[in-house]
Order: structure tokens, then sequence, then C-alpha cells
């Protein structure tokens, strides 16, 4: 099977010479969670940004090495980098509605492709709220301010957002920091229902989560992948010493 | 001294302080008002001069500072705004971006009086549009970008980097991040800064002098090529070239000129205030 993503010998490092990655060669089988753990400063996010070149924003780094998604170069100059974030969609640690309504935030991305179908970006606004099991708590409502909603609400918000453009691969950064034990695993459900459409890369709130919710699991330390395995073999039989540490909890 | 004396005393003496700024403003409209709310009346504010401007209205001037004001927004919008979203969302840290910084720090250091001869040199007579409407908009115009630029550029700025970041997340490319995330929300803020740089640019009487104002048109102007009278010009004339000029005439133009800008003024703090409390975040 053709992974969905590939890295292939990547090294990136920031403008201050901070080593974020260092050789990662990774491949990332569609239509499964992949979850990415380590400990803080180990790479995670630089790795998700690279994905769908929000690394661009990035000043002054350096990049080496090949990411593919969908065996095609993410930086090849043929690549239409909005077209590549469509796709490769990001959910944000920090829930970030955009100023404006809800629905307003939904059909951001498609209205900014130059979707002005109305009753396309209605089913949508829909079907990406019920997806996100948002849909029942502010479908009365969606034409009030995203601003308003909870921290739990903002984060199924900014997921549903994302799949709304009817992304293939969803990138989640930590989304269920700051939320409630109930909430997070509102969230945890629905990105196990929405993997069957999907291919879910993820960095996981903690080591438990990421052995309840990923298919296949990569332990980055130091911006080094030290082992990807299934997520029964890694953290039940995992290979190297450090791996072995950091999920017993003896350092991290 | 004790240290509850002392913290009394030195409340006391900031507070003054903050006060005493205050004072200045209360007696200059205080004084105006009594001085010139005499001479207000419909005749004046919608009657051109009469018999060597000692009598009749001020409508001339008043119509041409309006007019003035506008064809300043004119200028100094469309090149101030797109300095601004240059400078905070374009610029990197090199020479030309330094270089436009330091003109723009230079530019709100001239005094008025050499945007007067500037325009009078440029615009009257190298570019041949004569002492008019036109020449004076460009020089207050040019004079009032700084402020301008500044005061969008902070407003810019102010917008939470993270909208950026959302927008250009779910495809949307940098124009359009700017134009749907950036502008509206710091529009309120840049607005403010405009009707306070064309307040200022309203009440200016050097650099109207040699490029549009005219000493006494009973007419109106009717093209932007046109010469036209101005409150401040008016005001400076009627007081100092105008042999019997009734002191209640001089006040009242006085009062007229500073209610326009404080009306401004005005409105742009109505502005900033209703927006601050609308927004969410």
């Amino acid at each position: 099977m053709q992974p969905k993503i590939s890295l292939q010998n990547v090294f990136y490092t920031y403008a201050d010479e901070t080593e974020a990655l260092r050789n990662v060669s990774l491949d990332v089988l569609p239509n499964q969670v992949f979850v990415l753990f380590g400990p803080s400063r180990s790479g995670k996010s630089t790795m998700l940004r690279l994905l769908n070149r929000l690394s661009d924003l990035t000043d002054g780094a350096r990049f080496q090495g090949t990411v593919l998604v969908d065996g095609r170069n993410v930086f090849d100059k043929s690549v239409d980098v909005f077209d590549l974030r469509r796709r490769v969609s990001m959910v944000f640690a920090v829930p970030t509605p955009l100023p404006g309504s809800i629905r307003d935030n939904l059909t951001y991305g498609l209205r900014m492709a130059g979707q002005r179908n109305g009753s396309l970006l209605e089913a949508r606004v829909q079907k990406s709220l019920e997806q996100a099991a948002l849909w029942d708590e502010v479908k009365d409502r969606l034409d009030s301010s995203a601003m308003a909603l909870s921290g739990g609400q903002k984060q199924r918000l900014c997921l549903a957002r994302s799949l709304a453009m009817e992304p293939e691969v969803i990138l989640l950064d930590n989304p269920t920091s700051g939320l409630d034990p109930i909430s997070t695993s509102v969230v945890e459900e629905t990105l196990r229902d929405l993997v069957s459409q999907y291919t879910i890369v993820m960095v996981p709130h903690s080591v438990q989560q990421a052995a309840r919710i990923a298919d296949r699991a990569g332990f980055l330390l130091d911006g080094e992948l030290v082992e990807v395995n299934t997520t029964e073999n890694l953290f039940l039989h995992p290979q190297d010493q450090r791996t072995e540490d950091y999920i017993t909890g003896r350092f991290g | 001294m004790s240290r509850q004396q002392t913290q009394r005393l030195a409340s006391v003496l900031i507070t003054l302080t903050a006060v005493l700024v205050f004072v200045p403003v209360i007696v200059v409209i205080v004084y105006l008002i009594w001085q010139g709310i005499g001479a207000i009346s419909w005749e004046f504010l919608t009657q051109p001069p009469r018999n060597g401007m000692t009598e009749g209205g001020i409508m001339p001037a008043i119509l041409g500072t309006l007019v003035l004001t506008m064809g300043t927004a004119l200028v100094s919008m469309p090149f101030s705004i797109a300095t601004a979203i240059y400078l905070a969302e374009y610029a990197g840290d090199n020479r030309l971006t330094r270089t436009i910084r330091m003109a723009i720090v230079n530019l709100a250091g001239i005094p008025s009086i050499v945007y007067g001869l500037f325009g009078l040199g440029a615009f009257v007579l190298a570019a041949g549009f004569g002492t008019s409407i036109l020449a004076g908009s460009l020089t207050l115009g040019i004079m009032t970008m700084p402020v301008v630029i500044s005061t969008a550029e902070e407003a810019i700025n102010s917008v939470p980097q993270q909208f950026r970041t959302v927008s250009l997340s779910l495809g949307a490319s940098k124009w359009q991040t700017i134009w749907h995330q950036v502008l509206p929300h710091a529009l309120p803020g840049i607005i403010t800064g405009m009707i306070l740089g064309l307040s200022r640019a309203a009440g200016e009487t050097a650099p109207i002098l040699f490029t549009v104002a005219a000493f006494y048109i009973p007419t109106l102007p009717t093209s932007i090529f046109d010469q036209t009278m101005a409150l401040p010009y008016h005001l400076y004339v009627i007081a100092t070239q105008v042999p019997g000029m009734p002191l209640r005439v001089q006040y009242g133009t006085a009062l007229v000129l500073l209610l326009i800008t404080l009306t401004m003024t005005l409105i742009a703090t109505a502005v900033r205030t209703a927006v601050r409390r609308r927004r969410d975040w």
C-alpha cells in the first residue's frame, strides 16, 4: 500500500540553530491514526507543520530531505500550497476561532478557495458539525459568535472547520489540551469515527492518549525518531530502551 | 515624613499634574465659546463675507475647509494604508524598509511651513496645478501621511498573529488573509488615525498658505483647480490683515474651526470605543 505521507531523511533547523528534526524518515498509511509522541520540544509540532508547509511561515529555518503526500513532493515548485493546506489540514493546540459567526468559521476555507455555492456551503456546515459531534449543540445559533463557545466546543469547531474542506489528511497538534475529561473523550471518539475517511496525524496530550487512540505511533526525542511501530508493539514491546523509559514514566 | 504621608503627597501631586493638563483645553474652549458664541448665527454660517469681511458670514471658508479635508483624505488614505500594510505584513528587515521607516519619521518632523513651500514648488509650480484645491490637498495629504501610516501600522500589528496563521492554514492566500482577517479588524484603528490626521490638517495654516488658500473669493470653487478660502487662513487674515475687524467675528471664526476639529476628534474616539465594545476577542 502506498503511504499517504512519507518523510525521507528530513532535517530541520531553526534560525537560532536549534535542530528540530534530525534525519527523520517515516511513513503514514492511509486511514490510520498515526500518533507522534515525545517530550516537549522534541520536534513534534515542527514535523506537523512541515506536512502542509505551514513551516513556510517560519523565517530563517533550514530544511533538507523530502516530504511526500500521495507520493508527491510538497516542496515541489508545481505544488499549489493553498490547495495543499486544504488537503492536509491543521487543527492547532490552542483552539482559535476566527472572529465572526460559527457559520463564517466553517465556510472560511471553502470561500477562500472560491466556493460560492450557498447550498453546498450549508451542507458542509451541517456535515462537518455532525462529524465533529457539535451539531446538536450549535445548530440553533450558527450565526452567533464563535468566540462565545466553550473551550471544548471551540476545539470541535476548529476540527469541524478543517473537516468542512473535506481534507484528506488531518493534522492535530494536541487537540485536547486544556479540555476536561468528558470533552476529551468526545474528541477522541470523534477522531476514531473519522479515521475510516481520513488519515490522521496527531500529537497527543499524553502517552495514555497515544496508546488509546493510535493505530501506529512514533516516539520522537530531541528531533530523532527513536522508534515507529504499531500501537500494540510500541507500547507493549518497545525495542529501544529510551522508548521504554519514556512510556513507563522514567523520564520526560 | 511617614510612608503614609509621602504616599498621600505623591498621589495628590500626580493627580494635580494630570488635572493641569486638562486646564488649558477647558480654558481655550470656554473662552472661545464665551467670546465667540455671539457671532454664531445662521447668517454667519451660511453667507459669504460682506463689507470688507467685517460683516456677513464665513460660509466659503467653512466649505473650503471641508472640501480640503476630503481632498486630504483622498490623497492620504490610499497611500498611507498601502504603506502600512507593506510595513506590517510584507516588509522584512532590509535596507529598503529601513529607508522607508526613516523617511516616515523624518516626514513627521518637518515643520508645516516647509510642507507649504514644498507644495508650492512641487505641485503649484513644477506640476503646474497652480494655487488650487488639488495642490493644497496633495500638500496636506503628504503632511498627514506619517501619523496615518504609524497608527495604521499599529492597528494592523494589534490583530492577533494566530488569526493570520489559522487563515493561512485554511488555505487562504496571504492577500486573502490580509483582506478578510487583518484589515477588517484593523480598520477602526486605521479610521481613528485617519480622522486624527485630518483634524490636524483641517486646522493647519502654513501648508495651505501658498498652495490653495485665497484671501477673499465670494464665489465657491467649482473644480479642483480652483482656489478656495479656508478657515485657518481666513482666521489668520482677519486677525492680522484686516483693519477694524470686530473681535466678535474673529472669535466666532476660531470657535467654528475649533468645533470642526473637535467634532472630528470626538468621532474618532466614538468609533474606537464602539468597536472595542463590539469585538469579542
